[in-house]
């Protein structure tokens, strides 16, 4: 057993520095479900399987043809004339010993007519390739299951993709450019009696080139207040002055030249940066609005339960603020220095996060659930990441395909450029429509390719004219989708293999942050657009 | 880049096998997919295309995440020849996404395995391998290439491969002759980011053209890693730098980032050293990706990059559509973002301008600063740079680092003179560094 962990550490190791054991941990617990074992979805699974999910399902009804093998790296000319679903899993099983993989011989139509439940025990359902119809049903079932659903299809040169979740919380979402939390202009007690500590005017040189830059924006917007009246620098001119104020501060020798003192250009660097106003994002204060918030009930997620003690919080203990996050960046400074200065950061934090734990004992003794039931460790997790929160809401399918309640807006103003993305999305449906009225995809064959023109023009004008879009579709669109002919070429497949993998594992770790709900590939352009319908 | 210069390279002609050919290890309808887009005229199509049958030999370069994807991917495209040249054996660590490798052939070469994998998966798909560096193949290996795709973990051996296909370049009376040309398709990873470029060497941007998109890497400054430690990281560097070659453990002088008896010699040093200053953090996972400088890598970013880069091998093969003009830009951190733009060629680019570079140093300056602006500048940042000259018609080397005799002979140099060392304005320097396989020629312009 020991071995296998180590070995599965080693394997893992390059992914594992990006979302941490317990993001593996989730991945390792979660079944898949694909359905369609085309290109594109054994290049998704391939990119599921090699991370290490626990375990896959195929639901394939299809027989493996000789066009099938030319695209597909999962299935070899032996597979020919066998079921498509146990052919791939055999190869796509090979690829990761540390994985289950599994398969059904079936349609999904008929597992909807005689099993729809069938689809409850996944972690998410993965759809490729599928008709209009079944799509929809399928959306149904697992819409009301609260299974997470991800739609692809490769058409041609386009990739598209949907995802289809109620709601889908993050805690770690991990950003690019995230803010420092430093708290320079509402600095808490603990970090003034630090401050106050320092004595710049009579610390020698070699302590004073090497004070934290924290230590003398927060010194010298002390001076700053007491001598405007307690206000920030607001606008540029101030933060020159302000600027210039800490320039001045730097130690010079006996012939008056200032001396090499780069923990002073820190922070005359970051000056900007560090004045900025401690606030709670929008996105949070959105969050601490909603009904899941406000309504803590039982059955409420601990996601929820978490987030209102932090608002309760921020009503009582912060002050108004979100709980310190308890990090601060490198800087200058000497060891010691630095270290100091980092545990009074990281002890406001405990500190504020031990008060959350308060909030969230409350909550839970409310509503009959014991303390345990949200771990420590989990509460600080949050707290650390209380700036960073994220909700996915994804709308239904039966919603984006009601007339009653279709993105109508959206989609008029992208074709404003009859050339957007959305184009593709709208050549999508209408080749739908074609396939349900004529039971193929246009421009199959190459005798098809013009006399289909005019029928899958038929088809978009039925599409606009169900749904009252008053936009324009170029006759070259339709023209080059019949000549698509409904072709999955691999390189194609393979970009949104990709995509649609790295998707389906935000969804299952909850870390990083899913596209909200609709991503097509261009690849005649290497464009992507992501639209919300 | 315009529409019309594209018809002019050579690649215009030559396409995909659509399946014509070898037709002994093709089955009903293998290339079905592919074929649509070879065989039938569209709107969108590249006004020169025309279906044609000859075939396509594309050399791909690593055999590693990116490598193992495009390989596949231009089999599956219907792509015949390939070579793959990789230097590297495979590791446990490479497992989680370069799926041609098993447990089983750990230590094994990367190109090989690869190779072997592809041409039994897929039939009539020949990938020949080359258990090489880069730099061990030469211009006739090179030349005799119509597409080169790039899968590299190294901004210097791309540098290299830039200036190899460059240095292939012919010039009449000053015109580039097209069928010299030799496009190189880019793709670079990282975590969840990704980017693809197509470059026609001599007419679009080069790698060099763009240096400053890869800022140096940053290394802690020697002071912090010796006296003043705040982070985990600078004890780690601590041990790796400075106590690793002065206790010499285990009789040997070279650390080794995959030998895990040395990682933890150095994970123990670590911990003491922050132990002393009350720094937290030191893990084994950090230790090794400090040592090594471990770049975070999944499956899936690889793929996307790889299929990028294939698909605009397929269009310049086929001419089926407008190749990527010519950079690609790709993150999946927050949803999926993906922004394309055309990177400019520099003017005076060292690799491709075929001008030489300017050196605007005063006669009194020491030949250290030359060396130091050859390794910081951002637009050259060379390694190790060997700079040679001609003087009195003998060619002289002022100095050159990578053979320890030479270094010493020439190190007094660095602390002469310009004009000690008997240069005048306008003279040239010859400079050859690992960034590039021909020598950089620079003009000395000396200033007050």
């Amino acid at each position: 057993m020991a071995a296998t962990k180590a070995s599965k550490e080693q394997k893992y190791d390059r992914q594992l520095r990006l979302w941490g054991d317990h993001g593996q941990e989730a991945l390792e617990n979660a079944h898949i479900c694909l359905i369609n074992a085309t290109a594109t979805g054994t290049e998704i699974l391939k990119n599921l399987v090699l991370p290490g999910i626990g375990a896959f399902t195929i639901v394939d009804g299809h027989t493996v043809t000789g066009e099938d093998v030319g695209n597909n790296f999962f299935l070899s000319n032996n597979s020919i004339g066998k079921n498509r679903a146990q052919a791939a899993t055999e190869l796509l099983q090979e690829l990761n010993s540390d994985v289950s993989g599994n398969f059904v011989e079936e349609s999904p139509d008929k597992l909807l007519d005689n099993d729809p439940e069938f689809f409850h025990r996944f972690t998410i359902v993965i759809g490729v390739q599928l008709p209009e119809s079944t799509c929809l049903r399928l959306g149904s079932v697992l819409w009301n299951a609260s299974v997470p659903f991800l739609v692809c299809k490769t058409y041609g040169l386009l990739g598209y993709m949907r995802l289809v979740v109620q709601e889908h919380t993050v805690i770690e979402s991990h950003p690019d450019n995230a803010l420092e939390d430093l708290r320079l202009d509402q600095p808490f007690a603990e970090f003034q009696n630090h401050v106050k500590s320092y004595d710049l005017d009579s610390m020698d040189k070699k302590d004073h080139s090497h004070t934290p830059w924290i230590i003398i924006v927060a010194k010298y917007l002390e001076k700053w207040f007491s001598e405007h009246n307690c206000r920030l620098p607001k606008n540029y001119k101030e933060k020159e002055a302000f600027r210039q104020f800490i320039r001045e501060g730097i130690l010079k020798n006996e012939n008056g030249v200032p001396e090499d003192e780069e923990n002073f250009e820190e922070a005359i660097k970051n000056v900007n940066t560090a004045l900025n106003l401690t606030k709670i994002p929008s996105t949070v204060e959105d969050l601490f609005n909603s009904e899941q918030c406000n309504s803590i009930t039982s059955q409420s997620p601990s996601f929820w339960v978490m987030l209102r003690a932090v608002k309760e919080f921020v009503h009582n203990e912060g002050n108004g603020s979100l709980p310190v996050r308890g990090t601060i960046p490198d800087m200058i400074a000497d060891s010691q220095k630095f270290i100091n200065l980092q545990n009074v950061y990281r002890e406001k934090a405990l500190q504020d996060a031990a008060a959350v734990s308060k909030h969230v004992e409350c909550l839970l003794q409310s509503v009959g659930k014991p303390p345990e039931s949200i771990a420590e460790k989990d509460i600080k997790l949050f707290c650390k990441n209380a700036s960073f929160l994220r909700v996915v809401r994804c709308r239904s399918l039966a919603e984006e395909y009601s007339v009653d309640s279709v993105n109508k807006d959206e989609i008029t103003s992208c074709m404003d450029n009859p050339d957007s993305e959305m184009v593709f999305y709208l050549m999508l449906r209408a080749v739908d429509r074609f396939y349900q009225q004529h039971s193929r995809y246009p421009g199959v064959y190459n005798y098809q390719v013009e006399e289909d023109i005019s029928k899958l023009k038929l088809s978009v004008n039925s599409l606009l004219q169900e749904y009252s879009f008053n936009v324009n579709i170029k006759d070259d669109y339709i023209h080059e989708f019949c000549r698509y002919g409904a072709a999955e070429p691999h390189t194609v497949s393979a970009f949104l293999g990709g995509s649609a993998a790295q998707e389906a594992i935000k969804i299952i770790s909850h870390q990083f942050v899913p596209f909200n709900n609709t991503f097509i590939y261009n690849a005649m352009s290497q464009t992507s657009a992501t639209l919300q319908l | 880049m315009h529409d019309g210069q594209i018809s002019m390279c050579c690649v215009s002609r030559m396409a995909v096998d659509g399946g014509h050919r070898d037709g002994g290890c093709d089955w009903d309808g293998r290339w079905n997919h592919v074929r649509k887009f070879l065989e039938r005229p569209g709107p969108f199509t590249h006004p020169d295309f025309e279906p044609s049958t000859e075939t396509c030999k594309i050399l791909v370069i690593g055999a590693g995440g990116l490598g193992c994807e495009l390989l596949k991917n231009l089999a599956l495209s219907g792509f015949r020849l390939i070579h793959v040249v990789d230097m590297d054996i495979i590791d446990v660590s490479n497992l989680n996404r370069q799926f041609l490798f098993r447990p089983k052939d750990v230590g094994r070469p990367k190109a090989e395995v690869a190779a072997d994998f592809i041409n039994s998966r897929i039939p009539g798909c020949k990938v020949v391998p080359h258990f090489k560096k880069i730099q061990d193949l030469d211009e006739s290996f090179y030349r005799q290439f119509h597409i080169i795709v790039c899968g590299l973990d190294s901004i210097i051996a791309r540098r290299w491969m830039n200036g190899m296909l460059i240095s292939l370049l012919s010039y009449e009376d000053g015109v580039l002759d097209p069928s010299s040309i030799i496009p190189l398709i880019d793709g670079g990873v990282e975590g969840f980011k990704g980017n693809t470029r197509v470059i026609l060497p001599g007419m679009t941007a080069c790698i060099d053209c763009t240096l400053e998109l890869y800022p140096p890497q940053i290394n802690f400054p020697m002071c912090t890693i010796a006296s003043m430690p705040r982070l985990p990281e600078h004890c780690i560097e601590y041990a790796r730098i400075l106590q690793w070659p002065k206790e010499k453990p285990f009789g040997v002088t070279c650390l080794d980032g995959d030998n895990p008896q040395h990682i933890q010699w150095v994970f123990e040093r670590s911990q003491e050293r922050a132990a002393e200053f009350n720094i937290t953090g030191v893990t084994y996972r950090l230790t090794q990706g400090v040592v090594k400088r471990i770049i975070p890598a999944v499956a899936s970013t690889n793929a996307v990059i790889a299929a990028a880069c294939a698909t605009e091998v397929f269009k310049i093969a086929t001419s089926a559509y407008i190749p990527l003009n010519n950079y690609l830009v790709f993150n999946d951190v927050d949803g999926l973002y993906t922004y394309t733009f055309e990177a400019e060629r520099k003017e005076n680019c060292s690799a491709c301008s075929q001008v030489p570079q300017d050196l605007q140093f005063p006669p009194s300056a020491k030949l250290q600063e030359i060396l130091e602006y050859l390794t910081e500048n951002a637009s050259l940042q060379m390694k190790s740079p060997a700079i040679t000259t001609t003087l009195e018609g003998k060619n002289k080397t002022l100095y050159l680092q990578s053979v320890k005799s030479i270094e010493e002979r020439t190190r007094p140099n660095l602390c002469k003179t310009l004009k000690e060392l008997g240069l005048s304005d306008g003279q040239e320097l010859a400079v050859a560094d690992v960034t590039t396989p021909q020598t950089v020629l620079f003009k000395l312009n000396f200033t007050a």
